[in-house]
Parts: C-alpha cells; sequence; structure tokens
C-alpha cells in the first residue's frame, strides 16, 4: 500500500463523511428539541431518495436531477411536518418509550407505502447531469460528484450553524432544547416550533437522500439499515449538537476508507482482510466514544432537562382475579396441541408465540423494573439460536443439552460482556450502545461464514428424539416458557427486584443508601440475556434453521413493541404483548399483503387509544370502574 | 380601586393527585402592585404557575383584560399580555444575555381601553439593568445569581407585559440586588405596569406593594392593605414568621 492510495482513501472519506453527516445531523437536531428518538428518520431519507429519482426520470435532465435534489428536499420536509402535527404531537407527555413505538409504526406505514408507489426492485438513477466525468487525483479516477459531495457536508454544516446562531428560529431552538415549558411562558408556540424544527430534520434527511441518488439504488431496506447510522452519528456527536455530528461523521468515514485502504495485510503471520472491518468500524468507534465520553465528542450532560413525561407508576404483584385468569389461561395452553387434530397450525402458531413471550418477558426485565432501554436484545437471543444450533451441528450434542446448556450459556457470556460496558450509561446513550452491541453480533455472524453459515445461516437443526414430534417440542417450550417468566417474576419481586427498582427510580439515592448501582445493573443485564438465549435456542429448533435475520435489529424492535404493546408498568405486559404482536403479525402476513402498514396502522391506534398499553389500560379502567362503584350512588 | 386587570375566582389546583390550591380567589387593579405572601410550601408559586396556565390539573376562573383564560396554553396567556418570572429564574444557559432577551420578545400591545403599554427595548432594559449592558454577550450560564434574576426579570419585560407574574426575586440574592429589584419594581409602577409578587420578605413587600394577600396550606387566609399587614403583628405571627 502506497502514501498516494492511503490519501486518496482519505479524500473519498470525505465523500462519504459529507453523506453520513447529512443522514445524522436531522435526527440530531429533531431530538434536541423534542427528545423523541425518531425512528422514522431513516424512512424519511428512503422517501428523498425514491421521491429524488421520480423526479429525475420523470422530469429528465439537469432540471429534473437538481430541481428533484430542492422538490425531495421540500416534500420530506413537509411529510415530517405533518407526521409531527397528526401523530407526534398528541404524545408528547407519553412515556419517552412510547414515543419511539409510534415513530416505529411511522416506519412500518412508509415502508408499505413506498412499495405501493414504486415496487419491490432497486431503482438505480441516473448521473449527476454535468458532473459524469471523473478527476484525476494522485494517480487515480475520482468521480467529480464524489468531489462534489465533499463540499456539501461542510457547505449543509455552515449553512445550520448560521440558522441556529444568527436566527430568531435558531435561538429558539437552542432555547427549547434546554426548558421548552418557559419558551411557552414567554409567548412561543411551542406547537410551532415542534413542527418547524421536525420539518427542517426531515428536509435535512430527505436532502440526503436525494444527494445518495447518483451513490447507490433507491430500495426498501434502506430505512432500517440507514437507522442505526443515523444513531451512531447523532450518539458520536453528541445529541443536539450538528459539529459534533460532523465531526463523528468524519472520523467513522476515514476509519472505514482506512480499512479499504489496508486491505488484506498479513500481521504476524496471520492474513486478516481489514476492509471487513468496515461494517463494525462505526460500532466499535461508538463502543469506545460512549465509554471516553458517555455524552459524546461534542455533547453535554444532559443534568436539568425539563420534561413533561408524568412518572411511571410501581409495579404491582397479581391480584386474585388476575392469578385465576392466568391459571385458566395456562390450562386452556396445556391442552392445546389437542386441537391440532382440526387445526393443525395451532401448535406451530403457539410455539412461536410463546417464544415470543419469553423473548418480551426478558426485554421487559431489564427496560420495566431495570429501566435501562435495549435496542439490541436481539443479540442474545441470536446467540442463543446460533449457541443452540451450532452445538447440535458442529458440536454434535443433542437437542436437550444444546437448549439447556449452551444457549443460555452462549447468551450469558454476550450479556456478561456487553453488559458491562453498558451498565455505565444510562437513557438514550445506554439504548444506543446496546444497539451497537447488537450489529457487532449481527456482522460478526454474517462475515464469520466459514463457522456460522454467513448469510445462508445454519441449517437442519430440527429437535431429536421424542422432541421430534410437534407437540411435545410445544410442550417443552410452554413448560421453558413457563420456568422462565415465573422465574423473572419472581426475581422482580424479591429484593433483589426493588434494588433494581429503586436503582431505576434514583440512582443517586440508591447509591447512598448502600445499593451497588452498576453491579445490580449488571446482574439484571446478564439475567435477562440468559433467558433470552433459552428463548433463542427454543426458536432455532422450532424453526430447524437459524439466519443472520434472528440478531437483525428489526427482531430487537419487534421486541420493544411487544413489551410497549403489553405495557411497562404490569409484569403480565410482555407476556401478552409478545404473543400478541405475534398474532398481529402472523395474520396480517397471511391476510394482508400491505401487512407493514395494517401493523403500523394497528400500532398506532394502540399508542393513542391506550397510552398505558394494553395490559396498563385495562389496569387503569379497572381502577376506573372499582373507584365509581365505590361511590355512592 | 382602578378596573380590574386580573381576576382569580376559587382557584383549584393539583400535582398529580395532591391538592395543593383551595379556591384562591385575588384581584388586580391597573398599576397595583399586589404582594402574595406566604410561607414555604404555602402555595405561592403554584398559584403563579396555575394563572399562568403552567398546571396540568386547575379548576376555577382567571379573567385576564375582561377575557377567559382558564383554558389558554402558557403561550397564548403570555400573548395576551401577562408576564412570568418563574422562582428559579430558568435562564437559557447556552444563550447570550441578548439571546435570551430575544427569546422574550413579543410585539408591542395595548390595553383593553385602547391606551398603549409600556415598550420594552434592549437599550431601556439595560437603562433599567445596567449590569446586563455590560454583559450583552456572555452566556447566561456564565453569570451570577444576582445577574440571572436580572436577566429573568428583564427577558420577560422584553413581552411587554400589561401585567407581570413575579415570584420572589429576592430570593438568594445580595442585599444590594434586592435593593435593586425594589427599584425595578418601583420604576415597573410607574409605567403603569401591574404586579402580582409572590414574596415571603415582609421587608421587600412593604417598599414596593400595596395591597397583599396572604396563603396558608393553599387557602387565602388575610387580604387587605399592606399598610394594615404592617400593623398587624398578630396575622404576621400566625402566617407569616417562622
Ligand atoms: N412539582 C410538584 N409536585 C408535587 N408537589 C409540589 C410540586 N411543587 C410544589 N409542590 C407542593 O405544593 C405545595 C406548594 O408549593 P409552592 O411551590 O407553591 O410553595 P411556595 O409558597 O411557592 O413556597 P416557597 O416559598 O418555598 O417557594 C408544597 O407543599 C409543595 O411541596
Ligand atoms: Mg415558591
Amino acid at each position: 500500500m502506497t502514501i498516494d492510495a492511503l490519501l486518496f482513501q482519505a479524500l473519498n472519506g470525505l465523500a462519504s463523511a459529507s453523506s453520513l453527516f447529512l443522514i445524522g445531523v436531522g435526527l440530531s437536531i429533531i431530538f434536541g428539541v423534542s427528545r423523541i428518538v425518531n425512528m422514522a428518520h431513516g424512512s424519511l431519507y428512503m422517501l428523498g431518495i425514491y421521491i429524488a429519482y421520480s423526479c429525475a426520470t420523470h422530469i429528465g435532465g439537469a432540471f429534473g436531477f437538481w430541481g428533484g435534489i430542492v422538490i425531495s428536499t421540500l416534500l420530506v420536509a413537509a411529510i415530517g411536518a405533518m407526521i409531527e402535527i397528526v401523530l407526534l404531537r398528541r404524545i408528547y407527555r407519553a412515556p419517552e418509550l412510547f414515543q419511539l413505538l409510534a415513530t416505529f409504526a411511522v416506519v412500518l406505514v412508509v415502508s408499505d407505502l413506498t412499495l405501493w408507489i414504486w415496487g419491490n426492485e432497486d431503482l438505480l438513477g441516473p448521473r449527476a447531469p454535468g458532473m459524469t466525468g471523473a478527476v484525476e487525483i494522485l494517480g487515480r479516477r475520482m468521480p467529480t460528484y464524489d468531489i462534489f459531495m465533499m463540499f456539501v457536508g461542510p457547505a449543509v454544516l455552515l449553512v445550520l450553524y448560521w440558522l441556529l446562531a444568527r436566527t430568531r428560529f435558531g435561538r429558539l431552538i437552542r432555547a427549547a432544547t434546554q426548558d421548552r415549558e418557559m419558551v411557552g411562558a414567554l409567548g412561543v408556540d411551542q406547537a410551532r416550533l415542534f413542527t418547524l424544527v421536525f420539518a427542517l430534520g426531515a428536509g435535512l434527511a430527505g436532502l440526503g437522500g436525494a444527494l445518495q441518488l447518483p451513490r447507490e439504488p433507491a430500495n426498501l431496506a434502506i430505512d432500517l439499515n440507514l437507522i442505526g447510522d443515523a444513531f451512531v452519528v447523532v450518539v458520536v456527536g453528541g445529541m443536539g449538537s450538528i459539529t459534533g455530528a460532523y465531526l463523528a461523521a468524519l472520523i467513522i468515514a476515514e476509519i472505514k476508507a482506512l480499512c479499504i485502504a489496508l486491505g488484506a495485510q498479513t500481521i504476524f503471520g496471520v492474513s486478516f482482510n481489514f476492509s471487513r472491518l468496515t461494517l463494525v468500524a462505526e460500532f466499535l468507534v461508538m463502543a469506545v466514544v460512549l465509554i471516553v465520553r458517555p455524552y459524546g465528542l461534542m455533547g453535554r450532560a444532559q443534568g436539568l432537562i425539563r420534561t413533561l413525561a408524568i412518572p411511571e407508576e410501581p409495579v404491582r404483584a397479581a391480584d386474585a382475579m388476575t392469578k385465576g385468569l392466568a391459571g385458566i389461561v395456562l390450562a386452556v395452553l396445556v391442552v392445546m396441541p389437542l386441537a391440532s387434530a382440526y387445526w393443525p397450525y395451532a401448535t406451530v402458531l403457539g410455539i412461536d408465540m410463546l417464544i415470543a413471550a419469553l423473548f418480551a418477558t426478558s426485554l421487559h426485565f431489564i427496560k420495566g423494573p431495570g429501566g435501562m432501554h435495549s435496542f439490541g436484545h436481539a443479540a442474545y437471543f441470536g446467540l442463543g439460536a446460533y449457541g443452540a444450533g451450532l452445538a447440535v451441528k458442529a458440536g454434535g450434542l443433542s437437542t436437550m443439552p444444546a437448549l439447556l446448556v449452551v444457549a443460555p450459556l452462549a447468551a450469558f457470556a454476550g450479556a456478561a460482556l456487553f453488559g458491562w460496558f453498558c451498565v455505565r450509561l444510562s437513557g438514550v446513550y445506554l439504548a444506543m450502545l446496546t444497539l451497537a452491541f447488537g450489529q457487532i453480533v449481527w456482522s460478526i455472524v454474517y462475515q464469520w461464514e466459514t463457522f456460522t453459515g454467513g448469510s445462508n445461516g445454519v441449517v437442519g437443526v430440527w429437535p431429536q428424539g421424542l422432541l421430534a414430534d410437534r407437540s411435545i417440542y410445544y410442550w417443552l417450550v410452554l413448560a421453558l416458557t413457563v420456568s422462565g417468566v415465573m422465574f423473572l417474576r419472581t426475581v422482580i419481586f424479591a429484593p433483589f427486584g426493588l434494588g433494581l427498582r429503586a436503582v431505576r427510580d434514583n440512582p443517586l439515592r440508591a447509591a447512598a443508601i448502600g445499593l451497588d448501582v452498576r453491579r445490580i445493573q449488571w446482574i439484571a443485564f446478564i439475567l435477562a440475556g440468559t433467558v433470552c438465549g433459552v428463548a433463542g435456542g427454543l426458536y432455532a429448533f422450532a424453526k430447524g434453521s437459524i439466519s443472520p435475520e434472528t440478531i437483525h435489529v428489526g427482531r430487537s424492535i419487534d421486541g420493544i413493541v411487544m413489551v410497549l404493546l403489553g405495557g411497562l408498568q404490569t409484569v403480565s405486559g410482555p407476556v401478552i404483548g409478545g404473543p400478541l404482536f405475534t398474532l398481529l403479525q402472523d395474520t396480517l402476513i397471511r391476510q394482508v399483503s400491505y401487512w407493514r402498514a395494517a401493523l403500523g396502522i394497528v400500532i398506532l391506534i394502540i399508542v393513542l387509544v391506550f397510552p398505558q398499553g394494553v395490559v396498563g389500560s385495562i389496569a387503569h379502567w379497572r381502577q376506573w370502574l372499582a373507584e365509581r362503584a365505590r361511590r355512592p350512588a | 380601586m382602578s378596573t380590574s386587570v386580573l381576576s382569580v375566582d376559587n382557584l383549584n389546583a393539583w400535582y398529580g393527585a395532591a391538592h395543593i390550591l383551595f379556591d384562591v380567589s385575588l384581584n388586580i387593579g391597573r398599576g397595583e402592585v399586589v404582594a402574595l405572601m406566604g410561607r414555604n410550601g404555602a402555595g405561592k408559586s403554584t398559584t403563579l404557575k396555575a394563572i399562568m396556565g403552567l398546571i396540568e390539573r386547575r379548576s376555577g376562573a382567571v379573567t385576564f383584560e375582561g377575557r377567559d383564560i382558564s383554558r389558554l396554553d402558557p403561550f397564548r396567556v403570555a400573548r395576551l399580555g401577562l408576564g412570568y418570572v418563574p422562582e428559579d429564574r430558568r435562564i437559557f444557559t447556552e444563550l447570550t444575555v441578548n439571546e435570551n432577551l430575544d427569546v422574550g420578545r413579543q410585539p408591542s400591545r395595548t390595553w383593553s381601553d385602547g391606551n398603549p403599554a409600556p415598550v420594552w427595548t434592549e437599550e431601556r432594559l439595560f437603562a433599567l439593568f445596567p449590569n446586563l449592558g455590560a454583559m450583552p454577550d456572555r452566556p447566561g450560564g456564565q453569570m451570577s445569581g444576582g445577574e440571572q434574576q436580572m436577566l429573568t426579570v428583564a427577558r420577560t419585560l422584553m413581552g411587554n407585559p400589561l401585567l407581570v407574574l413575579l415570584d420572589e426575586p429576592s430570593e438568594g440574592v445580595a442585599p444590594v440586588i434586592v435593593e435593586q429589584m425594589v427599584n425595578t419594581i418601583v420604576a415597573l409602577k410607574q409605567e403603569g405596569l401591574s404586579i402580582l409578587l409572590s414574596e415571603q420578605n415582609i421587608h421587600f413587600a412593604e417598599a414596593v406593594c400595596d395591597r397583599a394577600y396572604v396563603l396558608e396550606k393553599g387557602h387565602i387566609r388575610w387580604q387587605g392593605e399592606m399598610q394594615a399587614l404592617l400593623a398587624d403583628t398578630e396575622t404576621q405571627r400566625a402566617l407569616l414568621t417562622i
């Protein structure tokens, strides 16, 4: 490798840095003011590419392309404003995770809307008119458009800087970032300010997408693939800091460029291909930055941010009625395989629903009582699944030891390692770090073809012996799910669980009364991960095969949706939320061609009608009815 | 008494399930400076917040310049000319003095009888608070408590209010600043502004207020002329001194 090659890649990195900056900066601005982590940011970016594609191909020529970029920006800004007005405005007071759920529903709806309008083919846009050539630099050819892109990032940064520092709108944004209630008391219409901020952030996403058109085809996977990148930029740069966002984009892009420039190298006799690191480079950077500077490169510890959310209520132990109900449900579940004579699908669906219940309960354990919002819970599910699958395929173990020993152990190891880092952070930063670890696991599984089978995964891992019978496997799943749920439930109401909740509600006070905050959180993280590993193992044998999709960020998000559907504040929430989500998804996939949109709309209705989750709302109504009954007529 | 600018009838307020204010009623005339007194936790700040619309759960009637404001969002209340100065100052620490003032800026307004209300500009405010004029580009986070106190008052005045809800401006600042606050309030009164001043310190209230209401545990227990309260040591002992 020559110095020239390295320099050339470094220049390339500048162009990528601009793209990355545009992906993240809008999200950062939106988060800064509204405190909402907009999961739909990738969807807005995706819309930007598609709209630019349509303009470029239908209008055509230089106007179609360059005008299309302007049109995409404005149109996506308008869509962002609409999302804020129709949806988010109603839920600013809802718990943080509810807002996440709502924006995730938008992801689903936009995804199907895009599919409906543009179809599922990848669409490759034209090259930029006037910039189709290349320039010779350092003996290599660099596309003119890439050179243009190098300047776009800094130019947008300057414009935003001017906007924030020199205009009244910018001042209001900065003031609202700190204390929106006070801004309102000074006569500023927050609702309008928030709409404009959303429009700005969305417009930046649209611009980023549109500018990417000549560099990559428009496709339907962009929305979720991008959200990871966007989070990394925001978190590494520091929430709400635009300069930080550019710095983060620059560092990540340059490290990736360096990895590509290094290529295959032989170090101490071991050959290693550095370009493979590009998939995980940004997440490694994020992990390192968050550990060294927990609030990002340019971020500040956010002590006194005034929010509007209502504090969470404590969980209560089940009353007699709930216990009776649970008994009846359990009895029905035990006899369910008998129904398979009439409805063979019952056991298959039942297994999926039970596994979802265990998965959701393990996630709820760290989210609800633990107060740690994990965005990467699929990692432990995947570790369990791959652990069990590979133990059978490569290790020659039989089903039971693979399921009961290897799956939980693999997840335990991962949770212990990642958890140790995660409990050092809190809030959104912790959530992002869990996401990063999830992506790292995914990348390793995806790339380590010789061991994990890469994108093909591991096939032929059906349960052996007696368990080959679906009904018997179903009963095993039921037994393990019930034990897992009961175990975590017992922990929640045990002294350890009380300590955990004390830590969640007030870490400082908990530390002051002698609780070892990090240790408690770490143990909770490990417990949840280990139980989740069992769910993953059960899943592997239920499906007979495992693919990297088992670990994908999509599954982590599904888990969050399950937990929120059930409601955070009740222990029984995830036990209902998990199966309910699975049932909804399963029914919708088979009955509705645009099932994502349908699911998204169902979630939106739930968010708007049951702001405390299904179980939470039922509890709320029961309380309301009881109060009414107590009052004299 | 002149025409009423703000009248509050049977105001109740809750924090969650906790009932804090009980049927609070009060009245402020044009150009009047009225004290709202009471011990720590009596409900002074809660009254001001509830008037402003900053408390979710409240009931009762609040009329400002002849308009019912009891269901309005805080920003709409502010836009009618009701200024609010919070007790904990709530300066935007990342913004400079000038920028803080700009956030508070609103168009000039008139009284309900059509006469123009006082108009505030940065120059006038810097004349009123020379300390601020000396540091227009200083970030709010790098100012002393007293300077922040002046800034929070000045920021609210930038909205050209007709009436200011002023929450304990004397709390936790040096005697020099307290004295300056007295002068400021006197100057505002001369401009014709009405002020509802939440205050524990009777000497401060005495220096600037015409009338007083005294709160105890969310109930108004005493009301009358400031002079009468000064003379009534019995009431002072029962409701004010610690
Ligand atoms: N955010 C809140 N949540 C719950 N209760 C509150 C809250 N703020 C105040 N309170 C309670 O309401 C009551 C009245 O408080 P308020 O702040 O109005 O008193 P105050 O008269 O302004 O006292 P001080 O002189 O200390 O400022 C107190 O009992 C207080 O504990
Ligand atoms: Mg107070």
